[in-house]
């Protein structure tokens, strides 16, 4: 009997757990059946769907996919998307390095001030933030005519604005904070015990860094990589208002599909094809982070 | 062990603000000695370890290994290895890896340095683990681990910062009788950083008592619990029962003084120190319950048990000594007949005046 009774309290205790558990987080699963999984399931039927004219015809078909992948113009603005996001990555990653680095080692008492003065540039919309920039990289912008006051040029700088190394340049900068905070996080869990243990057994600073901080700070690098990659590609807000026309990119000809060229189906082909591509990229780093931290030393 | 010192430390300082965490510390550890420098936290033994492996400057004063002065010299340029207190086991390799970490840079070919790394693992009875991760091996494997990574690089000194301090106390009595082991294996010099006292009786040569930045005591273990010189070191080294006393009179045969509650004795061949007052320190198993009437001893004194700490194989008694409020502990081995005494029983103690020893001549007993 004793026997028994434990049995059945051992199944039906975990039993109402989950069912609890369910309830907790029921706002947020509707949230994100709604939100989230519903329109993404109703993206892709829309992609299998074709535009016929002012209708849209509602046969199954992977047209709009071979359009996607055959013509020379999506191909174009999918490669220039996945090159323009991995320089942005490159160099936000680049820069954010040495700052979480410093936060991490030597922000001392500090750590807080400097985290709360990193996320100052949030203080301000991202759209204000962009209009900046173009204040600062323009024709007549404050860095032109800063250079041209100095005489350091004869002729303002045009290379700057209405193209692919603006939207670089203000990308790197709006990103900077998303990929400062996990590389801090990863670098300040670093024991100080392992950089002098590898001191110790003969590594100069170089080696040390190559050796312990780099790989133990992997997991940051690849959150940081990640954070900053997927929703660069998918952006469409600063290559419209700063890239000109060599800086556009996927996400604009999406809205365009959508928008002036009435051809939601091919946007969603479009947007479908994106997400795959981002998807596969993202899984290949967390693969090679993988390989990479069983590899190492 | 030869008379070769490896490590030679010259009037060595070191302050952080005002307060000196080393106040001029001079030593010398000899080559192939297992060295310890013993002492409450704070008391500066931990700075002189990162100070010998580099990791600390010192303010003042010079250290020297093997001859060669180690001034702006960097840890990773000096002929030491350290194990440290957390092990700082790299996470992200495996034991192999591990070990093979500080040979990496030497360049000896893969056949080589499987080879050594395979003799460390061996020598600290990890065959076979080399394959195995970090967060796979129980603490005292860790530790295992941290000793071959540093004994692979065959230094001339290895430093222990406190390696027992995480394991729990039966793994801790194996560790240190294995530890003891491999030093006399390699005949590396060991130096080794410990608050604790049994811990550096059992494992060292020679240990080096630091309170408040500078050596109160440098002695073999044998020496330092037979022979205390202040009851600073008395008091941290085993237990010791403290008494007050008067010199009398000190002449070639000794020092004649007056014990209080014990009366007056002869201490032969104490010759340090000039009449006034002192203290006297006895080890509690020093004082022996006479059991039976008929026992004697040199001295016996008369008492009443007031409390009973029965620990199975011996008896530690607080005795209460007749006519006087003095109360001093006495260790007993529970051998085999012997009663164990309640609070209340009266009893004889008996003690030898060779085994008092002279504390601090010229300062009263606080």
């Amino acid at each position: 009997m004793q026997a028994g009774r434990t049995v059945t309290r051992a199944v039906a205790v975990p039993m109402a757990r989950d069912w609890r558990g369910l309830l907790l987080i029921s706002p947020t699963l509707v949230y994100a059946l709604t939100m989230l999984a519903a329109p993404l399931a109703l993206l892709i039927i829309m992609s299998l769907w074709t535009q016929d004219v002012i209708e849209i015809r509602r046969t199954i078909s992977l047209d709009n996919y071979r359009q996607v992948f055959t013509e020379p113009l999506y191909r174009v603005l999918m490669a220039r998307s996945l090159l323009i996001a991995g320089v942005v990555t490159l160099v936000t990653v680049l820069l954010a390095y040495p700052i979480a680095y410093f936060v991490a080692f030597y922000g001392g008492k500090r750590r807080g001030m400097w985290l709360l003065l990193i996320t100052i540039p949030f203080w301000t919309s991202y759209l204000v933030r962009i209009f900046l920039w173009k204040v600062i990289l323009g024709y007549n912008g404050v860095l032109n005519s800063g250079l041209l006051g100095l005489g350091l040029i004869d002729q303002p700088l045009t290379f700057i604005l209405y193209n692919a190394n603006a939207v670089v340049i203000t990308l790197a900068h709006a990103w900077a904070p998303f990929a400062i905070l996990p590389l801090y996080v990863s670098l300040s869990r670093i024991d100080h015990s392992l950089l002098e243990a590898a001191r110790d057994l003969g590594d100069g600073p170089v080696r040390r860094f190559l050796r312990i901080t780099l790989p133990l700070s992997m997991p940051g690098l690849i959150a940081a990589v990640l954070i900053v990659f997927i929703p660069t590609v998918g952006d469409y807000v600063t290559p419209r208002l700063l890239g000109g026309t060599d800086g556009l990119m996927i996400a604009n000809m999406i809205e365009v599909q959508f928008g002036k060229a009435n051809n939601a189906p091919l946007g969603a082909a479009l947007a479908t094809s994106a997400m795959l591509i981002v998807a596969s990229v993202a899984l290949l780093f967390l693969w090679l982070n993988q390989r990479s931290l069983r590899r190492v030393g | 062990m030869s008379n070769q010192p490896i490590i030679q430390v010259r009037d060595v300082a070191k302050y952080y603000g005002d307060e000196p965490a080393l106040a001029g510390v001079s030593l010398d550890i000899m080559a192939g000695e297992f060295f310890s420098l013993l002492g409450p936290s704070g008391c500066g033994k931990t700075t002189l370890l990162r100070m010998i492996s580099g990791f600390d400057v010192p303010d003042r004063g010079s250290i020297s290994i093997d001859g060669v002065d180690m001034a702006g010299v960097p840890p990773n340029r000096r002929p030491t290895n350290m194990v440290f207190q957390s092990y700082a086991i790299f996470p992200h390799l495996s034991v192999a890896q591990n070990v093979a970490y500080g040979l990496k840079r030497l360049r000896l070919g893969r056949v080589e340095t499987k080879r050594r790394v395979e003799e460390a693992l061996a020598l600290v009875a990890l065959e076979g683990y080399g394959g195995r991760q970090p967060h796979e091996l129980s603490g005292g494997q860790r530790q295992r681990v941290a000793l071959a990574r540093a004994l692979v690089m065959q230094p001339k000194v290895l430093l222990l910062d406190e390696p027992m301090s995480a394991l729990d106390k039966k793994l801790r009595e194996q560790m240190q009788t294995e530890l003891r082991r491999l030093q006399r294996a390699v005949g590396i010099t060991f130096v080794l950083v410990t608050h604790d006292q049994e811990e550096a009786l059992l494992m060292s040569d020679r240990i080096a008592v630091m309170f408040n930045g500078s050596i109160a005591q440098l002695d073999s273990p044998e020496g330092m619990y037979r022979r205390p010189v202040s009851r600073q070191v008395a008091s941290f080294i085993g237990m010791m029962n403290f008494l007050r006393a008067d010199i009398a009179s000190i002449d070639p045969s000794g020092a004649t003084v007056n014990i209080e509650a014990l009366g007056s004795a002869l201490l032969p061949g104490v010759s340090v120190g000039k009449p006034g007052s002192a203290t006297i320190g006895i080890r509690p198993e020093m004082l022996t319950m006479l059991y039976g009437d008929h026992a004697t001893a040199e001295r016996v004194f008369r008492g009443k048990i007031v409390d009973t700490e029965y620990y199975g194989d011996l008896t530690l008694y607080q005795v209460r000594i007749d006519d006087t409020a003095t109360v001093v502990t006495v260790s007993m081995r529970n051998t085999a007949g012997r009663p164990i005494l309640q609070a209340g029983d009266r009893t004889r103690i008996g003690w030898g005046a060779e085994s008092l020893v002279l504390l601090d001549p010229l300062e009263s007993a606080k």
